[in-house]
C-alpha cells in the first residue's frame, strides 16, 4: 500500500481555519460578546476581547458574571462541536476550502451548566479552554477554565452537560 | 426605608452596562425577590437553525436577577458577587418571545446569600430554565471591598 504524499502545510491550515471560522460564525451570540478562537493543531483557545458592555459592576469595575458564564458556555459548545467534526475535517473529503461543520452536525444543546466564580473578572481580555471529559452517544460532559493575565490564576471555571447533536442526514 | 433600599437597588441594576446591552428591564423588586425580563434579539441567538436564544444570554439574565434579589434582601448587603451559579435548561425558549426571570433570595448568612430562580417565556406554566446559586454578602459597614457601594448607606 503506497503512502499519499503529505498535504502542503498551507492547505491543512486553510482547511482547519475555514471549518473553525464557519463553526464560530454560526453562533450569533459569540459575535455579540466579541468572542474569537485561536487554534494550534486541534487545540482551541477562546478569547473574549474586552468591551464596556461586558461590565457588571461599574464601581470596581468587573466583568458581569453573566458575560463570564456565556463566555465559558460558548467555549464549551464550540470545543465539543469542534471535537465532533475534527475527524471529518481531517479526511479532506470536503475539498480544499474545507467543510462547513454546520452542514454535518447541529449544535450541542446545554442540559446544565455550573459556573464557579473564583475572582472578579478584570476589565481586559479573557481567555478560556475547554476539555471534553466524556463524549458519549447521547451526552457529553465538558469542563472549561478561564483566565486573564496568568494561566495558573483562573478567574472562573465551569462544568456542563450537553445533549449530543444528531448528525445531519443520519438518524 | 424599604422604598429607599429598593430604589438604590433599582438604580444599581439599571446602571449595569452588560444588563443594559442585553436590554434587561426590572419588572419587580421586593424584599429578596426580583423579576427581570429581556426581549428576544437576533444578536442573542445561539443556533440560527432554530433561532433559539443562547444559554449564555439566559445565564446573564439569571445572574442579574439573582444578584438583584440579594441586593433587595432585608439584610441589606452593601454589594454582592456571584460565587457559583448552576443553570438547568429544561426546554428551548420559544424564539421571538420575551424571557422573564424571577429570583428569590431564600437564605442569607453574614457572609453568603442563597438564591434560586426560574425563567420562562410567554408560556409561564412551562419553565425554560432554573438556577440556583450562592452569592457573596459584602458587609455594609464600609470595610474592605464594600467601598464600591459605600455611598449608598
Amino acid at each position: 500500500m503506497s503512502r499519499r504524499p503529505p498535504e502542503p502545510v498551507q492547505a491543512v491550515k486553510k482547511r482547519r481555519d475555514a471549518a473553525l471560522s464557519a463553526l464560530v460564525q454560526s453562533v450569533p451570540y459569540a459575535g455579540f460578546l466579541g468572542i474569537s478562537f485561536d487554534r494550534r493543531g486541534d487545540e482551541l483557545t477562546a478569547v473574549m476581547s474586552f468591551d464596556e458592555k461586558l461590565i457588571g459592576n461599574p464601581f470596581l469595575p468587573a466583568l458581569h458574571g453573566g458575560a463570564t458564564a456565556a463566555f465559558l458556555e460558548v467555549t464549551a459548545i464550540i470545543e465539543l462541536a469542534w471535537s465532533l467534526v475534527w475527524e471529518e475535517i481531517e479526511t479532506g473529503l470536503h475539498g480544499a476550502d474545507g467543510m462547513d461543520p454546520m452542514r454535518v452536525i447541529q449544535m450541542p444543546k446545554t442540559i446544565d451548566f455550573t459556573v464557579d466564580y473564583l475572582r472578579s473578572g478584570l476589565p481586559r481580555d479573557a481567555y478560556a479552554r475547554a476539555r471534553v471529559n466524556r463524549s458519549g452517544r447521547r451526552y457529553a460532559s465538558v469542563h472549561v477554565e478561564a483566565w486573564q493575565d496568568n494561566r495558573a490564576r483562573l478567574f472562573a471555571q465551569a462544568t456542563g452537560h450537553f445533549l449530543m447533536p444528531r448528525r445531519i442526514g443520519k438518524d | 426605608m424599604e422604598d429607599a433600599k429598593a430604589r438604590v437597588a433599582r438604580q444599581f441594576i439599571e446602571a449595569i452596562p452588560h444588563s443594559k446591552a442585553l436590554g434587561m428591564r426590572l419588572d419587580a423588586l421586593d424584599a429578596g425577590v426580583a423579576v427581570i425580563s429581556m426581549d428576544w434579539d437576533p444578536r442573542f441567538v445561539g443556533d440560527p437553525q432554530t433561532e433559539v436564544i443562547h444559554g449564555g444570554a439566559v445565564s446573564a439574565l439569571m445572574d442579574t436577577c439573582c444578584g438583584a434579589a440579594v441586593m433587595s434582601h432585608p439584610s441589606a448587603p452593601a454589594s454582592t458577587a456571584t460565587l457559583d451559579l448552576r443553570i438547568d435548561y429544561m426546554r428551548p425558549a420559544t424564539p421571538r418571545q420575551r424571557i422573564t426571570a424571577r429570583a428569590e433570595c431564600h437564605h442569607v448568612t453574614r457572609t453568603v446569600a442563597f438564591v434560586r430562580a426560574v425563567a420562562h417565556d410567554e408560556d409561564a406554566d412551562r419553565p425554560v430554565a432554573m438556577a440556583s446559586g450562592a452569592f457573596t454578602v459584602e458587609p455594609s459597614s464600609g470595610r474592605g471591598r464594600s467601598r464600591e457601594k459605600g455611598d449608598t448607606q
